[in-house]
């Protein structure tokens, strides 16, 4: 690490960010975005009682006795075998679509994904460096920002696809997203009035400790109207059932994605799941606590030569998102879908109004407390 | 490095913004609002080159992801096939250069006579914090921060009626 050290600070700045950039995507991003879909498909099927993917097996390792066997039955090798098959199928292009905005809508859709990501504290601090890749100080509205172009890549696919179920799939994936946007920044703006800072850090340092000594200081507990909006915003923002309209193969084929295959499909799922990965990542940071546990010291920053606090810290971080993770993935399973009108109505009419009450019984009880 | 950016953003600005109204490949409304959402993207590169950092989240926030969704969506929906077909016409060319011109004049002949330089010393960072306090302190920016809010509730109940059919 010598050399490193002779580096002067802004280059030093680029390559640690250039490192925690590829790390975060690489070794957590895309494996979670992989595995997720093994879990929903694993969840899925203990709910609806069978067995879920149970075949792939890798020649070597598939071999040791009891462990190999066992990973196969938990379908541990699938993901796997899903990235090769859909880089393996025929990339088809059919004749009447926009060959431009074809190409790109894939893209459009997961590059905000993996953009979000960039704010969203992890952990603490592993040796000097906090593990966050951007800690700005408008964090949450950077991100806010970032998902609402998500939606440029769905009303872009079914444009580019021209044919009518897609289209009729991008036009209200466009309103959904749109309606459900201002519900979900209106419930953080009650979180943030508490908080007094759009620093995502600050956020979570706000959450350290307790109060009556066993009651986490999270603020799913001082803000739980706050965070039942944000929650079902996110299903409504992911196009996760039960607001899947936008896919909804009774209805539309496959939405928006109906005349796309191989990798390019694929893309479009990743994007679902990373949105769903970056959705927990959000709440963790917001209402639950982001990387701390209000036991054994763990809610403090680790000094440099804790690297275990630290790794623990992303660890919790990591367990936290994998439980919002399961809800999201349960929640697809358990309910029916909405219908269109039902879904706008629930927005428009009841969560606006409710996250406007919500900010403004917030304002008035801060006014009497500070009084 | 600041400066490299700034010539960087402004070309984007510009070359984007140009490619929105003349674009030589295609006269498809829809390429022309995405080109829009990159010029709005440049522009907020602009902003976070000025320190204002609420500014710069808030324009992609409201403007590249909002209000350019509700463009798109009206573009899509009308699906208009007009702009197309349509020539440029050498009436309407000429119009639109000499306005062009007459602008270009006027900020250019500002420009020279307020002499270029140090600029001015800005009235606050764009922080989030100093930015509320100065929109909701009376005695600085809350008159004109009400009376914009109260312009854009009216342009609301304005657009609820125009919208609506049939009134009772």
């Amino acid at each position: 690490m010598d050399w490193f050290n002779h580096l002067n600070p802004d280059l030093q700045f680029v390559l640690l960010s250039a490192v925690k950039v590829l790390a975060v995507l690489f070794l957590a991003l895309l494996p979670m975005v992989a595995y997720s879909v093994l879990a929903e498909r694993k969840i899925s099927a203990w709910i609806q009682d069978r067995v879920g993917p149970n075949r792939v097996a890798l020649p070597l390792l598939s071999g040791i006795p009891f462990l190999g066997s066992f990973l196969t039955r938990l379908g541990i090798w699938q993901p796997i075998a899903d990235g090769v098959k859909s880089f393996l199928k025929e990339d088809f292009t059919p004749d009447h679509v926009r060959k431009i905005y074809f190409w790109l809508a894939p893209a459009i859709t997961l590059i905000p994904a993996f953009l979000t990501v960039a704010v969203i504290p992890f952990g603490s601090t592993l040796g000097a460096q906090k593990m966050v890749i951007a800690d700005l100080n408008v964090g949450i509205l950077y991100s806010f920002g970032i998902v609402s172009l998500g939606v440029y890549g769905i009303v872009l696919a079914g444009y580019a696809s021209n044919s009518k179920y897609p289209f009729l799939g991008g036009i209200r994936s466009s309103a959904q997203m749109i309606s459900y946007e201002i519900a979900m920044g209106m419930s953080v703006v009650s979180v943030f009035m508490l908080v007094g800072d759009l620093n995502l850090s600050k956020v979570i340092e706000y959450q350290a400790g307790t109060t009556l000594g066993f009651i986490p200081n999270w603020l799913v507990f001082k803000q739980p109207v706050a965070f039942v909006i944000f929650l079902v915003a996110a299903f409504a923002e992911t196009n996760r059932l039960p607001f899947d309209l936008p896919e909804s193969e009774t209805e539309l084929v496959g939405g928006y994605n109906t005349e796309y295959s191989s990798m390019k499909f694929a893309l479009f799922f990743m994007g679902e799941y990373a949105n769903m990965i970056v959705s927990s990542a959000m709440m963790v940071t917001l209402f639950f606590g982001g990387w701390t546990l209000p036991f054994f010291g763990l809610d403090q920053r680790a000094e440099s030569a804790q690297w275990l606090t630290g790794l623990a810290h992303i660890g919790i971080f990591v367990a936290k998102m994998l439980v919002l993770m399961v809800v999201f993935i349960w929640v697809r399973w358990m309910l029916p879908r909405f219908r269109y009108d039902q879904l706008m109505d629930l927005g428009w009419r009841r969560f606006i109004p409710l996250a406007l009450a919500n900010i403004l019984a917030t304002a008035v009880v801060l006014f009497l407390l500070n009084k | 490095m600041q400066d490299i950016l700034f010539y960087i953003f402004a070309a984007l600005t510009l070359f984007f913004g140009f490619l929105v109204v003349v674009n030589p490949f295609s006269r498809n409304p829809v390429t022309s609002a995405m080109f829009l959402v990159l010029t709005i993207a440049s522009l907020a590169g602009l902003f976070v080159l000025l320190n204002a950092f609420f500014l710069a989240a808030v324009q992609i926030l409201v403007y590249a992801g909002a209000v350019m969704v509700l463009f798109l969506f009206v573009i899509m929906l009308m699906d208009i096939k007009e702009e197309e077909r349509r020539r440029f016409k050498k009436f309407g060319v000429a119009m639109g250069l000499t306005a062009v011109a007459g602008l270009f004049g006027i900020v250019a002949k500002t420009i020279a006579e307020s002499g270029v330089g140090a600029g001015l010393k800005p009235a606050f960072e764009g922080d989030t914090k100093t930015l509320g306090t100065a929109l909701f302190s009376s005695g600085q920016f809350l008159l004109p921060f009400e009376i914009v809010s109260i312009l854009l509730l009216v342009a609301m109940v304005g657009v609820i009626l125009l919208s609506k059919k049939d009134l009772k």
